[in-house]
């Protein structure tokens, strides 16, 4: 079994998002990257498959900033191959999902899995869109994945804790949503032997000419506070006052 | 182009979800101010009497197929692209749901239309959209190029009421081809039961990634006891195996609506914000003073929840 893996960085929600001279995109400059949490799982999932039936797992990441890093990180973790697309432009979904495609399109994969969703995609989902680009099947939202001989099972969330079951023929893409166990963590000094030890191959994006379908007009902070009247003070003055508005609305 | 806006219906076990209805209400708004046509999307196998709950909108185009009896990517997929390429339509609006995050993408790629995801605001005059990214951190304007649009719409984002009407609205039947299918449906599997039941809970303290560790979540539990709630929480929390799924509010968990809310270390992503806006008094407590989570709280306390819970409890 041959699982590809798209993986991506996405800034890092917990530092502050400044936005550009033209209030169009966040500014980049000093923006800190991590690894999309879902890919995370996606990644964790194939790793799971690997080490339970030895499954084939190739890290797939469009060329961009950090990416290295994180493919490194992949390697570290146990995926057996790494490749880099090289020449894509844009940072749309449809303009990533047809680079990844092209390249993935050459390559010999059973199943594709990458994160539900990124914090940025902001003209989709990749899955969906990758899967449909490259004439394969999806399922999103996948919270579970079962491998046997030409097909997978798969456990899609609903709301409300429904699930719903699938089966699909190979090849297949999927989005994860959650690996059944929480991503594995390296520590540094092993991605750093994973440098040493991998390389990283290099895919040309080829004629990745897709388009977002949509401009930016502007973006901006929704006004954070703009609902909540704030408590200041110290731990214990908070409290306090958590407690005096408690009794007022007759909750306590 | 035509100037229909087409909204796609979701529906599991018979029932029509609240996402159909704050899509049409949405979409009668567009419809109005554009001279448009507001069409109801729906598929299914013997499913047109939900027709008649369907009443906002002008007209239904409904699709009988034994292979779209139960809801499948794939089929789903197909049937869409179909009709919208039938119809040329302005504007097809999907929910941005676990069925509808299958469906937008692949129709936008199969009928080539731009896609817009993240839906929390449209312009009624169709030329803008509103998204919510970076975890509710960021809004994104954009404007869609060309003719016509795929719109993924967040749950919650406008009132359900306004598209809800019975009646009945004229009935248009369609035949699409969703054959030759590799994903094919097997079951749905119920939650389990037999925990606590947020939904009926007047006070939920819920816990967030900001608790850290699962050794942390007594401290919560005593709080909960001692306000006489339950604990709920926010997925990681869950895929983390810290707290059982029944316990996880937001889009793929509960939708709660208690008297006290109290979220703690919990940033506030749309996933989430879907589960609990409407409690009527939501309090949040974050070290991070942006956090998208004091949009939709009533009180705000920016501290460390490790020194705030200590104290709320030895007041209690
Ligand atoms: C299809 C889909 C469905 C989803 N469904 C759901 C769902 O049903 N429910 C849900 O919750 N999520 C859901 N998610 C996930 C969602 O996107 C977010 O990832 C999730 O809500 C984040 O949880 P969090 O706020 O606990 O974690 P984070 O976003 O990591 O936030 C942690 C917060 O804790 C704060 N913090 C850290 N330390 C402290 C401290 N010591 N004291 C106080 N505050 C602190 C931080 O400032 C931060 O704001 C879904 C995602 C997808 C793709």
């Amino acid at each position: 079994m041959n699982i590809i893996v798209p993986i991506k960085q996405v800034p890092d929600l917990v530092e502050e998002l400044e936005i550009n001279a033209d209030g169009t995109d966040l500014d980049r400059e000093w923006l800190k990257m991590k690894l999309n949490e879902f890919d995370d799982h996606a990644l964790e999932e194939a790793l799971l498959m690997k080490d339970e039936s030895g499954a084939n797992v190739t890290a797939i990441a469009l060329d961009g900033d950090d990416i290295d890093k994180a493919l490194y990180a992949a390697a570290a973790k146990g995926a057996d191959r790494l490749v880099k697309v090289t020449g894509a432009t844009g940072n749309s979904t449809h303009q990533a999902a047809k680079a990844l495609a092209n390249a993935i399109q050459g390559m010999d994969y059973d199943l594709v899995m990458t994160g539900v969703q990124s914090v940025d995609d902001r003209d989709g989902q990749l899955a969906v869109i990758l899967a449909h680009y490259l004439g394969n099947s999806h399922v999103s939202v996948v919270t579970g994945v079962q491998a046997s001989g030409g097909s997978v099972t798969v456990q899609k969330e609903y709301g409300a804790g429904m699930v719903a079951e699938f089966e699909a023929a190979t090849p297949v893409v999927l989005g994860i949503q959650a690996a059944r166990e929480t991503p594995r963590y390296v520590p540094v000094a092993k991605v750093r032997r994973a440098q040493k030890s991998s390389t990283i191959e290099e895919v040309a994006a080829g004629d990745a000419a897709a388009d977002a379908g949509s401009t930016v007009s502007k973006m901006y902070k929704p006004e954070t506070g703009a609902g909540a009247e704030m408590i200041d003070g110290s731990a214990e003055d908070q409290a306090a006052k958590v407690i005096e508005i408690l009794t007022q609305k007759g909750v306590k | 182009m035509s100037n229909q806006i087409i909204v796609v219906v979701e529906h599991l076990k018979g029932n029509i979800e609240d996402i159909t209805f704050e899509m049409l209400g949405k979409g009668k708004e567009i419809a109005g101010a554009t001279g448009g046509e507001l069409v109801a999307l729906l598929l299914g196998n013997g499913a047109d009497g939900l027709a008649g709950q369907l009443g906002a909108a002008d007209k239904v185009i409904y699709v009988d197929d034994a292979n779209l009896a139960e809801y499948n990517p794939q089929a789903y997929c197909k049937a869409v692209t179909q009709i919208v390429q039938a119809n040329s339509p302005k504007m097809v609006l999907i929910g941005n749901t676990s069925m509808g995050m299958d469906i937008a993408g692949g129709v936008s790629v199969d009928a080539n239309l731009p896609f817009i995801a993240y839906a929390s605001g449209i312009a009624n005059d169709g030329s803008s959209v509103t998204s919510s990214l970076y975890g509710g951190k960021m809004n994104v304007d954009s404007t869609p190029s060309g003719d016509g649009c795929i719109v993924s719409v967040i749950a919650g984002s406008f009132p359900a009421d306004a598209g809800k009407a019975d009646g009945s609205p004229s009935v248009e039947n369609a035949t699409v081809d969703v054959s030759g299918l590799s994903v094919t449906f097997k079951q749905l599997i119920e939650p389990e039961g037999g925990d606590v039941d947020i939904t009926q809970q007047e006070i939920l303290v819920s816990v967030g990634r900001g608790i850290q560790s699962d050794e942390n979540l007594p401290m919560a539990e005593e709080l909960a006891a001692k306000l006489g709630g339950a604990i709920s929480c926010s997925r990681p929390i869950v895929d983390s195996k810290w707290l059982a799924k029944t316990r996880q509010v937001g889009k793929s968990g509960l939708k709660v609506k208690p008297k006290l809310y109290l979220a703690l270390g919990i940033s506030g992503a749309p996933e989430h914000i879907e589960g609990m806006k409407d409690a009527d008094l939501i309090i949040a407590v974050n070290t991070d003073p942006k956090a998208p989570i004091f949009d939709y709280a009533h009180y705000g306390v920016v501290q460390d929840l490790f020194d705030f819970i200590p104290a709320l409890s030895g007041k209690l």
